[in-house]
């Protein structure tokens, strides 16, 4: 790889990666410390970015300091490529940095995400960056930053704790399915940002560097490749992911995050894969689901299979 | 059948070309030109100039016109363009007192030093719709009387005068050479300084300033106000560049300045005296300077050794919450596709009621 | 910044090295290594640069510097660093203001580490900020020729074994009681020729 020698092209009105040297060193910086102490929140000088805040302003922000010419940018929502939010992030990322891109996991040197882990794991080099509305695990208990720092920095969590087993007591289970809580080398509770808890064992030791960016918040954090990231749990209630009854109704996996789709007014559904290139690339080695044949399913699956050209038309 | 928001590049092209025409509006009406709305739509102008963070008519004209006229999103586009600009320097702190006056009013006398100037105000106009205005010929080039005689050239600050007598807090700059706290560089931190304080509030909501203001004044804050001052006028811009060593003037900007005073009942240091709010904006804009003064003094309630108990008084509260390009683009926000969160929600509903259905069942077997 | 440091002499012009030369994309890739040499940490990274920085700076060091240094970053020099062009270098092409106090650098730049000052007189940062701490930038002769140590923590797949040569005797030592303070505590950054590997401070390091 040398990016140097790889000629960089862009929309040269601005910055490559739109953000100006000085702002990219800052961030940097902030990247820096945030993987020297996994979980723990820097705060950052977030710049504003032409995204409204909470749109990803913070991934952004993140993607923007770490990628270079040379990168492959993958931009997912919900798990899947084309979303319309995704979509705008990865032109925006298209315009700015002319990096090339992809809808392929494996094939991505950076994966932006908001709300989803991809299913296949990630390798050595590669770099997740998550955008996240809100940084602080415990704003929910305590609004006031002032205080949330200082349990932080003493490491009180008796209060998060005695959350979860309020839960208990009221359900009998932890009524947490999102944003669920991860306890990160032992040491800082930290927000997974709002993925489902689903995904939260994919953090662990993970062989790809974590990168998280709070825009709004101006906050930074990471979790480096090979870290312990446990979700808080009680050894009489231990931690629990989501199941389904059902597979992929169209490429039948039994092993991943299923989103439903509702396909009429008259209770008509359908179970598919969250993650849109795990789903699609299973299909392409033969892989079906019980309602692959299905006209109604089979249209579902095209908008995404047709969202690269697309996007190409509109370049 | 219903595909949720997958919709893609296509989508959101024609979305921009759909707001374009919209914007554009009925063909048969003259397009609107930037530099009407600088001319005619001026305190709008003002108002994107002070929450966008940049001081230049034309383009806050031009982020109006783009925006439809949704002020939020004109200082959104005017803070994001801002992002974009290199800074060549820090200006030396403007001198209100040699401010050439265009308006200048004080509550608290009957008449100062340098008089009462009411100058372009809205404030005695009965708020009757005027038809006039409405006519297809227009109002042609209505004009104003020359004062008979020019305005003092110094006008000193009714602060000032309260000062002589020690009446009032002594207002004191920061040393010499002393960073001013910039939001724009730095993370908000807490507890925050004056600086940080003012410049959050000058950038922040007008509406939501306004409303703590007024919180204030209802009895969610303790301190009885005077305007004591409210100026409006051009001021000069000095710089010092590195390579001369001595200020020189870079231009001139309109703005506007309210000193509140407030009554402070002292402390076993200090005698009973009175204390100061401040507010400051960009243009003409009275209504958001005076409600920064009062949100201003409200949150000096540390420093005074005063309880803070309201809303207004809250640092965090107000200095989180007064930015309404964060708090748009968060409410915003839950426009986006939230579907696998949903899902999981979704999941525990359902799980939760079945096992709600299980107990009553077993106990009804029982 | 005080008046009177010694280091703050006008740049001698006729001497000065070239920076990047393509700064953007240079920074960019110098960045993305050291970004690596943090998160798998005791690993070796290569360092693509064609920099020629002044003695005693090797390639990979200068372009550690040129990434991460500006105006915001007070650095402390050692003696080996503050000696000959590196000065006049790092304030010419970052704008960073050179410290002689150790507890006011964010970065200290450490040419001859036999005669480095103790860890602890440098920012471990603060409870509630640990980020407020030191990052130093430690040239070495050799990654890889030293004594082997045993290295566990984050970015580590259970334990590897690093071998740094040129470090003084009780370096690790002062590692240890450093790691103790975790979640305080300086990070580090080892560079030799062009090549880097990393030293956060969760970092465990056994003989």
């Amino acid at each position: 790889m040398n990016a140097v020698a790889k000629k960089a092209s862009w929309d040269e009105a601005y910055n490559f990666a739109y953000l100006d040297e000085q702002t990219k060193r800052m961030i940097r910086r902030a990247l820096l410390k945030a993987v020297a102490i996994p979980g723990y929140q820097v705060p950052f000088g977030g710049r504003e970015m032409p995204l409204a805040y909470g749109w990803g302003t913070g991934g952004m922000q993140v993607t923007a300091s770490v990628i270079g010419p040379s990168d492959t940018l993958k931009v997912i929502d919900q798990g899947a490529d084309d979303t319309t939010n995704a979509v705008s992030i990865r032109r925006f990322f298209k315009r700015v940095a002319g990096v090339a891109t992809t809808e392929a996991t494996e094939e991505a040197s950076v994966i932006q995400t908001r709300h989803r882990i991809p299913e296949k794991p990630l390798k050595e080099g590669q770099v997740l960056v998550y955008q996240v509305p809100q940084p602080e695990p415990l704003r929910k208990l305590e609004p006031r930053e002032t205080e949330t720092r200082k349990m932080h920095g003493y490491a009180e969590y008796g209060l998060m704790h005695v959350r979860l087993y309020e839960d208990i007591s009221r359900f009998g289970h932890i009524a947490t399915t999102y944003s669920y809580p991860v306890m990160v080398n032992g040491r800082y509770v930290m927000s997974p940002s709002p993925i489902p808890k689903f995904d939260n064992p994919k953090m662990e030791n993970n062989k790809a560097i974590q990168l998280f960016g709070a825009g709004r918040e101006k906050r930074i954090y990471a979790i480096p490749p090979y870290t312990r990231v446990k979700s808080l749990d009680f050894d009489d209630h231990p931690f629990e992911v989501q199941r389904w009854p059902q597979a992929c109704a169209l490429c039948g996996a039994r092993n991943s995050y299923l989103d439903e789709v509702v396909l009429d007014d008259k209770g008509g559904r359908m179970f598919v894969c969250s993650d849109t290139h795990f789903c699609a690339d299973r299909q392409e080695k033969g892989h079906r689901g019980p309602m692959a044949a299905d006209p109604a399913a089979r249209a579902f699956a095209r908008s995404s299979e047709t969202s690269e050209q697309k996007e190409d038309d509109g370049r | 059948m219903y595909v949720a928001v997958k919709g893609g590049e296509r989508a959101i092209l024609n979305s921009h070309k759909l707001i374009a025409e919209t914007r554009r509006g009925d063909g048969q009406v003259p397009e609107l030109s930037v530099r009407q709305i600088g001319e005619q739509l001026g305190l709008a102008v003002d108002r994107v100039m002070t929450e966008g963070s940049v001081y230049d008519r034309e383009l806050a004209a031009l982020a109006i016109k783009q925006a439809q006229g949704d002020l939020v999103e004109a200082i959104f586009l005017l803070r994001a363009y801002r992002t974009t600009l290199p800074r060549f320097a820090v200006s030396e702190p403007i001198d209100t007192a040699t401010m050439l006056v265009q308006r200048r009013v004080s509550a608290a006398y009957k008449d100062i030093p340098g008089g009462q100037v009411l100058g372009p105000t809205y404030d005695y106009t009965h708020r009757l719709l005027d038809f006039a205005l409405a006519a297809e010929e227009g109002v042609g080039l209505p004009e104003a009387p020359e004062a008979e005689a020019p305005l003092d050239e110094g006008m000193p600050h009714v602060a000032d005068i309260l000062d002589h007598e020690g009446l009032i807090e002594e207002e004191r700059p920061d040393s010499e050479g002393a960073e001013v706290f910039d939001l724009t560089r730095e993370p908000m931190s807490f507890p925050a300084g004056r600086d940080q304080r003012l410049q959050n509030l000058a950038r922040g909501d007008e509406g939501f300033v306004l409303a703590l203001g007024y919180s204030t004044q209802r009895g969610y804050g303790g301190n009885h106000p005077f305007a004591g001052e409210i100026r409006m006028g051009e001021v000069s811009v000095e710089i010092v560049p590195e390579e001369l060593g001595f200020a020189i003037d870079i231009g001139d900007v309109v703005v506007s300045e309210c000193q509140m005073i407030n009554q402070f009942e002292g402390s076993k240091e200090k005698p009973p005296q009175f204390t100061r709010g401040y507010g400051l904006s960009f243009g003409h804009n009275e209504r958001k300077v005076m409600a920064m003064a009062l949100v201003d003094r409200a949150l000096r309630a540390r420093e005074m050794g005063e309880t803070a108990m309201y809303p207004a008084q809250d640092e965090e509260f107000v200095l989180y919450h007064a930015d309404n390009v964060e708090a748009a683009g968060f409410v915003s926000h839950l426009k986006l596709p939230h579907y696998v969160d949903f899902q999981a929600e979704l999941n525990l509903i359902r799980k939760l009621r079945q096992e709600h259905q299980d107990r009553l069942e077993k106990e009804a077997a029982e | 910044m005080s008046d009177g440091n010694p280091m703050l002499t006008a740049p001698d012009m006729e001497g000065l090295k070239p920076g990047f030369s393509e700064p953007v994309f240079e920074a960019q890739v110098a960045f993305r290594t050291v970004l690596n040499a943090m998160s798998y940490a005791g690993r070796v990274h290569a360092l693509e640069t064609k920099l020629d920085p002044p003695a005693p700076l090797d390639p990979a060091m200068a372009a550690l510097a040129l990434t991460l240094f500006d105006f915001d970053t007070p650095v402390w020099l050692d003696a080996a660093a503050a000696d000959g062009g590196t000065p006049d270098f790092l304030r010419f092409h970052c704008g960073a203001p050179l410290v002689a106090a150790l507890g006011e650098a964010r970065f200290a730049v450490v040419a001859d580490p036999s005669k480095m000052p103790p860890f602890d007189r440098f920012a471990i940062g603060e409870d509630r900020y640990p980020d407020r701490s030191a990052t130093l930038l430690i040239q070495v002769p050799s990654l890889t020729g030293g004594p082997a140590m045993a290295w566990r923590g984050p970015g580590i797949d259970g334990a590897t074994t690093v071998a740094i040569a040129g470090l003084p005797a009780d370096f690790w030592a002062q590692w240890a009681d450093n790691h103790a303070l975790y979640p305080l505590g300086v990070d580090v950054v080892f560079a030799a020729g062009r090549a880097l590997v990393g030293l956060p401070r969760g970092i465990q390091v056994e003989g």
